[in-house]
């Protein structure tokens, strides 16, 4: 039995408690980008790259029989590091999960100013682009 | 007047004693917005708090006394930038609008064929109302090529030119580059074929003296929050006899003389540009600014900038795999950089952690970063209250986040 999102986001919480010095948090967050599940070159096209980032973010989706399972990579790494934390904490999950979930954990580790909708780094379009891939499933 | 002394001049800026993050901020986002000094911010609270009332309605007291601020800061910006006469300074809401003012009221006049002349540094705010402009009239919008160095090509200049050419619409200063631009010989190019000339000083009116009789401009735009004033305000300077026969941009309340059904009349100038009620407590409050830059000692203050910009760019070339964009020979203190390949965003958000406010990204000029081949450059962009030591603490934050993302 796999973990559930809310279980991957308390165990990620967990970890960034460990850091009380924003050097070390980045420094982490750099480092969860090495463990990011690359999407392959072919599938980095217009379609799955994530407007309003001013860094360039590519995200692709694919069903397994029930869960839906998440690649993606960045030019930048700061920004690869953010969107292996999205994808550590909804890949390889149902569409309807996705689809509900409640990502506190971003508030918890000191990510929220990236929320803002005019943040250049656009975690807001990151979130709503791995939402709505769950949702195309669930709509027929 | 007290020779000039930066931290003097600090203390007169409250935003620079913030925090940001646990650290001392420090700003060298100044091309996108400069902080505004004591007088500039008491001014916009005493207006409201004394003596708010709309303008030239004036029967009462209070719209008197408004109105008298407010033609006063018209008179104090007219004379800082040394027009002939106050009525040629309109108030606007930017640059961008007092672009769009003069593209939309000089567009009227022109015909099909007739040829407008940008350059490939312009922000984009000097690019897309001559592109709408062309779509509307039928003219022609012709770009001045930009060297690799990041300088006008001063030969295609000449070979563009032609009595096609009815405006050459150029900025001073590049935002992104830095490059000052050599606008006496533009502009005097430009009224040997009889173009008008629009001079985007968004990015210099707050780094060089500026005359406008002196420049022989016929157009000068500017924003107020760039140079120590307000939002929402800004400045278009054109010359009496190129404004007067141009047609209105808005209509609405102010910019009349008679309205009737049949036929309505215009106001004469400055309002005739000015439609509806002003933005009266930022127009203040802009005179403010100005009152402020000439009550400082101000060549003094121009020059400590000058010295920064050198040793900015001379600590940066310390750096490791730095790559300066724009290296043109006569520049201001703002530098567009990138180091190795760590993209600029990533730069950007270190150094906001540690204090340093930067701009990352394109900076409104698309048309520059492809030329350039680039996504975007990191912009730290100096005033002259900003120090050496904020700029050695900026090569140490820079060295932090490098180490970090090697």
């Amino acid at each position: 039995m796999s973990k559930s999102i809310n279980q991957i986001q308390d165990e990620i919480i967990e970890e960034f408690e460990m850091f009380d010095d924003w050097m070390e948090k980045y420094e982490y967050i750099i480092d969860l980008g090495k463990e990011l599940p690359l999407i392959t070159e072919e599938k980095k096209t217009e379609d799955r790259l994530i407007h309003g980032c001013q860094s360039r973010v590519w995200v692709a989706s694919e069903m397994t029989d029930t869960h839906l399972v998440f690649t993606a990579d960045s030019d930048a790494i700061i920004t690869k590091g953010i969107i292996s934390l999205l994808i550590r904490v909804l890949s390889n999950q149902t569409p309807k999960d996705i689809v509900t979930s409640e990502l506190y954990f971003i508030g918890k580790i000191g990510l929220q100013e990236h929320l803002s909708p005019t943040r250049a780094n656009g975690l807001v379009g990151m979130i709503n682009r791995l939402k709505s891939d769950g949702l195309k499933q669930l709509t027929p | 007047m007290s020779e000039f002394n930066v931290n003097q001049i600090r203390a007169d800026f409250p935003i620079l004693k913030e925090s940001v993050n646990g650290k001392p901020l420090i700003y060298f986002d100044n091309g996108a917005t400069s902080q505004k000094p004591k007088p500039v911010i008491e001014r916009i609270s005493s207006f409201y708090t004394h003596e708010n009332s709309n303008v030239h309605r004036g029967v009462h007291f209070l719209s008197d006394q408004a109105t008298n601020a407010y033609e006063q800061a018209r008179t104090t910006i007219a004379q800082y930038i040394n027009a002939s006469r106050s009525q040629e300074v309109i108030f606007t809401k930017g640059t961008t609008d007092s672009i769009n003012t003069v593209a939309f009221s000089m567009g009227e006049t022109l015909n099909p064929g007739d040829e407008l002349l940008i350059s490939g540094m312009e922000h984009h705010s000097n690019i897309v109302p001559w592109q709408m402009l062309c779509e509307r009239k039928g003219t022609v919008l012709k770009v001045i090529p930009v060297t690799p160095e990041g300088t006008l090509d001063l030969d295609a200049f000449d070979a563009l030119l032609s009595e096609r050419t009815k405006l050459l619409s150029i900025i001073h200063i590049s935002n992104t580059l830095g490059t000052i631009n050599p606008v006496e010989y533009l502009i005097g190019k430009a009224h040997q074929v009889g173009a008008k000339v629009l001079l985007d000083a968004a990015q210099s009116i707050q780094h060089l003296p500026i005359d406008v009789q002196a420049l022989d401009c016929d157009f000068l735009t500017f924003s107020g929050h760039k140079v120590f004033g307000p939002t929402g305000i800004g400045i278009l300077y054109g010359k009496k006899e190129v404004l007067e026969p141009l047609p209105p941009y808005q209509g609405g309340g102010d910019m009349i003389d008679q309205v009737s059904f049949e036929k309505t009349t215009y106001n004469g100038l400055p309002l005739k540009f000015e439609a509806g009620t002003p933005n009266i407590s930022g127009a203040i409050a802009l005179g403010a600014a100005f009152n402020y830059l000439t009550s400082i000692d101000l060549r003094g203050a121009f020059k400590h900038e000058h010295t920064l910009g050198t040793y900015l760019r001379a600590r940066m070339r310390e750096i490791p795999g730095v790559r300066f964009i724009g290296e043109a020979p006569e520049t201001s203190s703002t530098l567009s950089f990138l180091i190795g390949d760590i993209h600029p965003l990533d730069l950007g958000t270190l150094l906001d952690k540690q204090g340093i406010a930067v701009r990352t990204g394109h900076h409104c000029t698309q048309p520059l970063m492809k030329q350039f081949n680039i996504p975007g450059t990191v912009r730290a962009s100096l005033a002259f209250y900003n120090t050496t030591e904020e700029i050695d603490q900026f090569i140490v934050a820079i060295e932090r986040s490098m180490h970090l993302l090697s």
